[in-house]
């Protein structure tokens, strides 16, 4: 098999991939920034080392494909299309964010880009993802359901209910485990009996694999052939990205349960630089035009801390707006 | 007007709304092949077939969970769980994220859904199986609650809350499948939710109640005139929207309150019912309100101690009187 670049897409689609994860990093990093600064305050859990699974997820996915995540998924909601000036409003809590501030960093939502949430509950997301592909399969539309989720999350009930509850029903879900081999400071091996978590499928006959979720290629490569085997079957599916993130479970965790030599270790796979010296090898970049997309990138964040800074609060009066549905609201517009 | 139990007059208004609209389909615990453990899901697989009519698997968190993906996909999903009991086992779905998802999604996202789940105690099922569980609901901002009474009630409600864009709590009570009363033959009737009822008139004590507490309040208040007490009984039919100004109004005319709930005593419904005729009608008020409510145990299965749990008529009798003879 040809594992030259080149021979699995185009140069244009090979420099969007590291474009975005440049991109993820840059924004990821930004915020670590304007937390320490007090902008952004509460929980904030960053993604900086697995950029290569929300990029290489996404574009092996349709547009109208429903993704749901967990609260690690501001990578996952900009590089689905959401701007990066509304997602770091949001994170400020101002009313120009994404969601008017009333979520925050945990749970970003746009359904325009079918983007149905960040969920804080670990394993929250597993039943909703599959009552959406429910309601695809009986409104008859040609769209999966993708479920993001960690290795700390396979243990919930709902992980269990959800794969079971998706086989049975044959419904077009998606599940991809983003294992960085740590729920807060519990190693994989610690929480589960089999830490091979893609083989834990078997107990529901739901065809899986394991993924490098460092290389945004095979992330890519095995997403778009999962979808669509998804997509045809009209059955679920369950990809494990092996990762791993650079900084501690939030903001408030030092790390100490890791040794500096394994940080290290996974340091030196950043899929970031590694990408970059493939694209350089193969002749598809220069030095140059990466350096570029940097610079590009890091306006962009720079933009979006300012849109963020400048927006105004929220009302106090819109605290109580939202908890129930207005007079005349049209459910599911972004279905029209 | 037709004359139907509550069971029948459930079965209806879901048939009528299944009919209605293509978007609604009903799932849970053999709600479908069994048609349901209390039989109101009955005729539902034979009329709209397996595509719309769904068994689950014993799996309360996502049987609400699923639900929620399917109204967020443009679905008005019915999800029955067997009992309110084992919604116990689904509070996550039902609190962190039915009741949430609007909110913290900014409003971007409305979740036209009903959860229907029958509850309350009376029939020796001891501690498991015997649960009033409406303040858990009625204390978390984000859900509608129902508690129908009648009949007419059980129809419309249900009618309005599929309607609904807002998740509602549909809570019934086992007791009254089998409980008839007068049904409007309008397949377009429905009851809103939000407002509550006079069910009797009176002029000297109000009887708050709800639910199968409403039936004995109003047998209550039938005794009581026997007396020469005149009692007025409002029911709330929905606890979410509380519907304050039906009850507060009453209140200020009779100048005297009984709030009536089989939920435990503390930190139950009445207990809320309670304070807020406190707060609003305290310059009206002849005597304190009293409050008539489940015991604060674990539901006894033998029925000789389950029937001192349970409020029962002559406790509400004994509250009115009682509150009859009071003064500040
Ligand atoms: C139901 C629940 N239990 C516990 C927590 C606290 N908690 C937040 S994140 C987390 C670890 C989850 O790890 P994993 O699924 O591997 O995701 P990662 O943080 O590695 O992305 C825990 C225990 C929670 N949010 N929800
Ligand atoms: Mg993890």
């Amino acid at each position: 098999m040809d594992t030259r670049l080149r021979a699995i897409l185009p140069d244009q689609q090979l420099l969007k991939f590291y474009e975005q994860m440049t991109l993820c990093r840059e924004f990821e990093e930004s915020c670590a920034e304007q937390y320490t600064k007090g902008h952004i305050t509460g929980f904030l859990h960053l993604y900086s080392g697995q950029e290569a699974v929300a990029v290489g997820a996404t574009a092996g996915l349709h547009p109208d494909d429903y993704i749901l995540s967990a609260y690690r998924e501001h990578p996952q909601a900009i590089v689905r299309g959401a701007d990066p000036k509304v997602v770091m409003a949001e994170l400020f809590g101002k009313a120009t964010g994404l969601c008017k501030g009333k979520g925050g960093s945990m749970h970003l939502f746009e359904p325009e880009l079918a983007f149905m949430g960040g969920y804080a509950i670990v394993g929250g997301q597993f039943p909703i993802a599959v009552g959406l592909a429910f309601a695809s399969k009986y409104r008859r539309e040609d769209r999966i359901s993708v479920c993001f989720f960690g290795d700390g999350a396979v243990n919930q009930g709902n992980f269990h209910e959800g794969l079971n509850w998706a086989r049975l029903w044959e419904l077009p879900v998606l599940f991809i485990c983003e294992n960085n081999f740590y729920g807060i400071g519990t190693e994989v091996r610690r929480s589960s009996a089999l830490a091979d978590i893609h083989k834990r499928t078997c107990g529901y006959d739901i065809p899986s694999e394991k993924v490098d979720g460092m290389d945004v290629i095979a992330v890519y490569q095995a997403v778009k052939h999962a979808a669509e085997w998804v997509s045809g079957h009209g059955r679920p599916y369950l990809i494990e990205a092996v990762t791993y993130r650079f900084r501690g479970h939030s903001m408030s965790d030092p790390g100490r349960y890791r040794s500096p030599a394994e940080v290290e270790l996974w340091k030196e796979r950043d899929p970031i630089p590694n990408f970059a010296r493939r694209l350089i090898d193969e002749g598809i970049a220069t030095e140059d035009t990466l350096a570029c997309m940097r610079a590009k990138a890091a306006v962009l964040v720079e933009e979006a801390v300012k849109f963020a800074e400048e927006s105004p609060w929220p009302e106090d009066d819109e605290v109580c707006n939202d908890v129930y549905a207005p007079v005349g609201e049209e459910v599911c517009p972004w279905l029209k | 007007m037709a004359e139907m139990n509550c069971r029948d007059a459930l079965n209806l208004a879901l048939k009528e709304e299944m009919r209605r609209d293509p978007s609604v389909v009903i799932w849970g615990e053999d709600v479908a092949l069994y048609e349901g453990s209390f039989k109101v899901t009955r005729g539902l697989l034979a009329e709209f077939g397996e595509e719309r009519i769904k068994d689950t698997p014993i799996s309360e968190n996502s049987i609400i969970g699923a639900a929620i993906g399917a109204a967020m996909g443009g679905l008005r999903p019915v999800a029955e769980l067997m009992t309110v009991n084992f919604a116990l086992l689904a509070m996550d779905q039902i609190v962190n994220h039915m009741a949430k998802i609007r909110y913290m999604f900014g409003g971007k996202a409305g979740l036209p859904m009903v959860v229907r789940a029958p509850g309350g105690g009376g029939s020796q099922l001891a501690a498991q199986h015997s649960q009033s569980l409406e303040t858990y609901f009625m204390h978390c901002p984000g859900l509608y609650v129902a508690v129908p009474a009648t009949p007419a009630d059980a129809r419309g409600l249900l009618k309005s809350a599929i309607r609904d864009n807002n998740p509602v709590m549909f809570l019934e009570h086992e007791l009254l499948y089998n409980s008839r009363g007068e049904v409007p033959d309008d397949p377009e009737f429905t009851v809103p939710l939000g407002v509550a009822e006079i069910k009797r008139r009176g002029d000297d004590v109000t009887i708050v109640a709800y639910s199968r507490m409403t039936l004995l309040s109003l047998q209550a208040a039938e005794e009581l005139e026997k007396e020469g007490v005149s009692c007025e009984v409002v029911d709330l039919r929905t606890l979410a929207p509380l519907d304050r100004t039906t009850f507060l109004e009453s209140v200020k005319r009779t100048s005297r309150a009984v709030v009536v709930s089989e939920c435990c005593h503390t930190c139950g419904v009445g207990a809320e019912l309670a304070a807020c005729i406190f707060e609003n009608c305290f310059d009206s008020l002849t005597a304190p309100v009293r409050r008539v409510s489940g015991l604060d145990v674990p539901m006894p299965y033998s029925r000789r101690l389950e029937r001192l749990c349970i409020p029962r008529v002559e406790d509400i009798v004994a509250a009115v009187k009682n509150v009859m003879q009071q003064k500040y």
